[in-house]
């Protein structure tokens, strides 16, 4: 018995606008609007919801035997709702059928995990939390923005908790080992690794309707007698695509759909079964160690980070991002943190690439810009008024843990003040009761003792954090959201 | 081959370009050329070309001696070829005006008379292509195309021009129409018409009617600098430099730099803004200047000429070429040579080829000003196109566009 492994890839995002550098300082909306919307309605319409609509037919039609993984990105997921919510709701359905799961990502698609791995953590958990709100699910495997991957990541993934990771089955990784096995991290010996198959994804994902291709045209029962006639030990064949494959890569005209529509009936009668990412990783046992010392992933032809990080520009621009994070993160401001995350889309970089041939070719479609250099200046640009914000916020000039002190003190403050406040009244109480000899009811004293007891054990915790905030970015996070919901309670109080 | 302006006595962009395309055919070797200017002075580099001035072609007979010819010319031309010219004199013009040796006096430059110089010229070129023994002929620009034209109807040989600018580049639309009519002419003479960029095959195609099978683009390309300007020094600075370097006419669009540094200065204050040249729109440009407040961050720097060019480049931060109308555009080539960043408009010639450059609209201020704070700003920028400039440039050779040349020549042979 053989098994498939699908997984869709549905990521936007969030286009910057044209910002010049009068801009830097005056202006602090950065995105296109007209841009987002145009692009992820365009692509809903042709791919995403036909696609997901298909995806129902199937499972519906098999019985629930048919099933896929997508994971959907966190600004993918927060355009849609905006422009597009109907396809939310069909990715719900989908959800509900109980054959789809749902992969972990960072929430915007980030390179956070080369960058940061104290951010990296977080946009993990903002991710899932995400996941979790919308779709009902807990992902228990992981995926990384375009499927980079290397040991110390494994490390880092395994530490969240998660039972697998899937990344691309790299020619320069793999050698002569195949990419139909589950494997091991070398970072994080429990960590399964799942492999894309690159040959069988592309044959669907770029040759599909290539009139050049020996192949063409692909029909289902060719392509499930292949993975058939695969030894007999290789179980699993990994096909992971970005969801626009169907309907935008591959237009409805060259068959995408049918040719879809069609696998499971071929597969059934080959005894080939359809299996999540963590069904596999639960049936079936790691054959071999896979170790990757250099990070690699999906994008171009040297399947590394060159992509993101491969000239002077990107390297700046990246750099000069999270040169910035513990400061963002101790700044709690609700936009601020937004547009930290959508500023660290991975797409931002992409488009700065200055390679040449197919693989600039590729570049140049994705990018909104002429050329790598109007996108670098753009992204500077808003790059710069964002720092300037969060400068504005907490000048450089103090240091992240003095800062961390000061901020803690004034928080501190507000919990002091209110207890003093309170022993004056007690203690007014006690000279109006001591003057007039009155009784005072019982409850006040009771009531504001209980009161006095809640911020005093929050003055405890956040006092916990405060070693920790030098090295973690998330720490501090923490105290921010206690200072608002002690905030929000106070009136109540009064 | 019939030139005007040829190194080190050119005036613009043509001379350099003649003499690199030359340069780069002679490389591909197999070929004999001989190069007709207007005025030969004796300096100019020999050895891959046989370089010929007008001036010492003789159309009206005299009689003089070998050591006199040897002694006024010898320099110039083999006294030899100056008897062998004699005898294909075709017509009386001692009516013209000649000198001593039966030769007309040329200026070599852009004269009031220039009409009239083009037609002595083409007079010259009359007797040398009944000279001469060759195969084809090649017209660099309109000032050449009569002179292209005589030879052909004298020797039924094959005319090749080429268009290194037409009349609508240097007048933003509002033609000359004697230009236009040498133009045209030379156009409808020619066999085959090669432009230096596909802008301007389209203006050929467009403006003035040609057939597109006979226009094929050809574009230019630099030398590979001496050791000498690599290294030429430049005083230190305090400043950003920002550099406009061309003739200030409506052509280049000078009046776009000016208020783009405006928009700059309004952001950044240690930057200084040069315009190098000459040109009629000089003086509205200083007024320009002065009206939007930033005179003392803005300096003319006058005409440069050789090493001091490539001085300013140095010297410059960002090296800016806004021209409405650019037939190809050498500088911005020059100044990556050199490792200075460049910002040319879309307008220009150069831009097809280039990659490593920022392009924007000439009237783009905004976008062309943001270019310029995002060099000057982000260091990774600069960086970026300092080092894929210089590598990309370092591609660009004559010997490819020479190549080009002669296998346009081959199919007329």
């Amino acid at each position: 018995m053989k098994a498939i492994c699908f997984y869709f890839q549905i990521h936007q995002p969030f286009r910057l606008k044209t910002y010049r550098f009068f801009d830097i300082g005056n202006d602090h909306y950065y995105y296109d609007d007209f841009a987002n919307d145009e692009i992820i309605t365009r692509i809903a319409r042709r791919s995403y919801i036909p696609a997901c609509e298909m995806l129902l037919e199937m499972i519906k039609n098999t019985g629930g035997k048919f099933k896929v993984a997508l994971s959907v990105s966190g600004t993918a997921l927060d355009q849609l709702e905006q422009y597009v919510p109907e396809c939310v709701d069909l990715l719900k359905e989908l959800a509900a059928t109980g054959s789809v799961e749902f992969l972990s990502e960072t929430y915007a698609h980030s390179l956070a995990s080369l960058m940061d791995p104290g951010d990296f953590e977080y946009q993990v958990k903002f991710h899932d939390e995400l996941i979790e709100r919308h779709f009902g699910q807990k992902p228990t495997v992981f995926r990384n923005t375009e499927l980079i991957y290397n040991d110390e990541i494994a490390a880092m993934v395994k530490a969240m908790g998660f039972k697998a990771v899937i990344t691309d089955g790299a020619k320069h990784i793999l050698g002569w080992k195949s990419p139909n096995y589950v494997y091991s991290a070398a970072g994080a010996p429990k960590l399964k690794v799942l492999l894309k198959n690159d040959r069988m994804s592309d044959d669907i994902a770029f040759r599909f309707s290539n009139y050049d291709w020996e192949s063409y045209p692909l029909t289902a029962d060719k392509y499930i007698d292949w993975i058939a006639a695969l030894p007999r030990e290789e179980q699993v064949v990994n096909l992971f695509m970005n969801l626009e494959t169907l309907g935008e890569m591959q237009p409805r005209e060259s068959g995408i759909f049918e040719f879809m529509k069609a696998l499971p009936q071929f597969a059934a009668e080959r005894d080939i079964v359809f299996w999540t990412p963590s069904e596999v990783v639960t049936k079936l046992k790691p054959v071999d160690v896979l170790s990757v010392t250099h990070p690699i992933s999906w994008a171009d032809e040297a399947r590394d980070t060159s992509a993101w990080l491969g000239n002077l520009l990107q390297q700046e621009a990246v750099n000069k991002l999270y040169s910035i994070t513990e400061r963002v993160r101790l700044c709690g401001d609700k936009r601020l943190l937004q547009d930290w995350n959508y500023l660290q889309t991975s797409d931002h970089f992409f488009y700065m690439s200055t390679k040449h041939s197919s693989d600039g070719s590729v570049h140049a479609h994705f990018s909104p810009y002429d050329s790598p250099y109007t996108a670098f200046t753009n992204y500077m640009n808003v790059l710069s008024d964002f720092m300037a914000r969060v400068e504005a916020q907490y000048p450089a000039e103090i240091e992240n843990e003095e800062l961390n002190a000061l901020l803690l003190t004034i928080r501190n403050q507000e919990h002091e003040i209110e207890l003093l406040k309170r022993e004056i009244e007690m203690m007014r109480n006690n000279i109006v009761k001591a003057q007039t000899g009155d009784f005072v009811p019982d409850e006040q004293p009771a009531e504001s003792a209980a009161e006095v007891a809640k911020p005093a054990a929050k003055r405890v915790r956040a006092k916990k954090a405060e070693p920790e905030t030098g090295t973690k970015a998330v720490a501090p996070k923490k105290a921010p959201t206690k200072k608002t919901s002690t905030k929000k309670g106070e009136p109540k109080k009064k | 081959m019939f030139g005007w302006e040829f190194p080190p006595h050119s005036l613009g962009g043509l001379g350099t370009a003649s003499y690199g395309l030359t340069r780069g055919m002679a490389d591909c070797g197999d070929i004999d050329i001989t190069m007709v200017i207007p005025k030969a002075r004796g300096d100019e580099e020999k050895g891959f070309a046989r370089i010929m001035g007008a001036n010492t072609v003789p159309v009206a007979w005299r009689d003089v001696n070998r050591d006199y010819v040897e002694g006024r010319i010898g320099a110039l031309l083999d006294p030899d070829l100056y008897y062998r010219f004699r005898d294909h004199i075709y017509n009386d013009f001692s009516y013209m005006g000649t000198n001593d040796l039966g030769c007309i006096e040329f200026s070599g430059r852009y004269p009031e008379n220039l009409v009239e110089e083009i037609n002595n010229f083409s007079i010259v070129a009359g007797v040398v292509a009944r000279t001469l023994d060759f195969d084809v002929i090649h017209s660099h620009d309109w000032v050449a195309y009569p002179a292209g034209i005589h030879a052909k109807q004298v020797s039924g040989k094959p005319l090749v021009i080429h268009v290194h600018a037409t009349d609508f580049d240097r007048s933003r639309g509002n033609v000359n129409p004697t230009v236009f009519g040498i133009e045209k002419d030379g156009m409808n003479n020619a066999d085959h018409i090669i432009t230096v960029s596909n802008l301007t095959r389209r203006t050929v195609i467009e403006k003035y009617g040609i057939d597109p099978n006979k226009v094929t683009t050809v574009h230019n390309a630099v030398e590979p600098l001496s050791t000498e300007l690599l290294g030429v020094e430049v005083p230190p600075k305090h400043d950003k430099v920002v550099t406009f370097l061309g003739r200030i006419t409506m052509q280049k669009g000078p009046e776009y730099f000016v208020e783009a540094a405006a928009q700059v200065l309004r952001k950044v204050h240690n930057v200084q803004f040069v315009m190098a040249g000459g040109g009629d729109m000089m003086e509205k440009m200083i007024r320009l200047a002065a009206r939007r407040g930033i005179a003392d961050r803005f300096h003319f720097a006058g005409f440069l000429r050789g090493k001091q060019v490539y001085e300013m480049y140095k010297f410059s931060d960002v090296f800016i070429m806004p021209s409405v109308s650019e037939p190809f555009g050498i500088a911005p080539l020059e100044a990556m040579q050199i490792g200075t960043p460049s910002i040319i408009s879309k307008q220009s010639g150069c831009a097809e080829i280039l990659d490593n450059v920022i392009k924007v609209d000439y009237w783009d201020i905004d976008a062309m000003a943001n270019a310029i704070y995002s060099i000057l700003t982000y260091p990774a920028m600069y960086n970026q196109l300092r080092d894929q400039g210089l590598e990309e440039v370092d591609g660009i050779r004559w010997s490819k566009a020479g190549a080009k040349v002669i296998d346009i020549y081959r199919r007329y042979i």
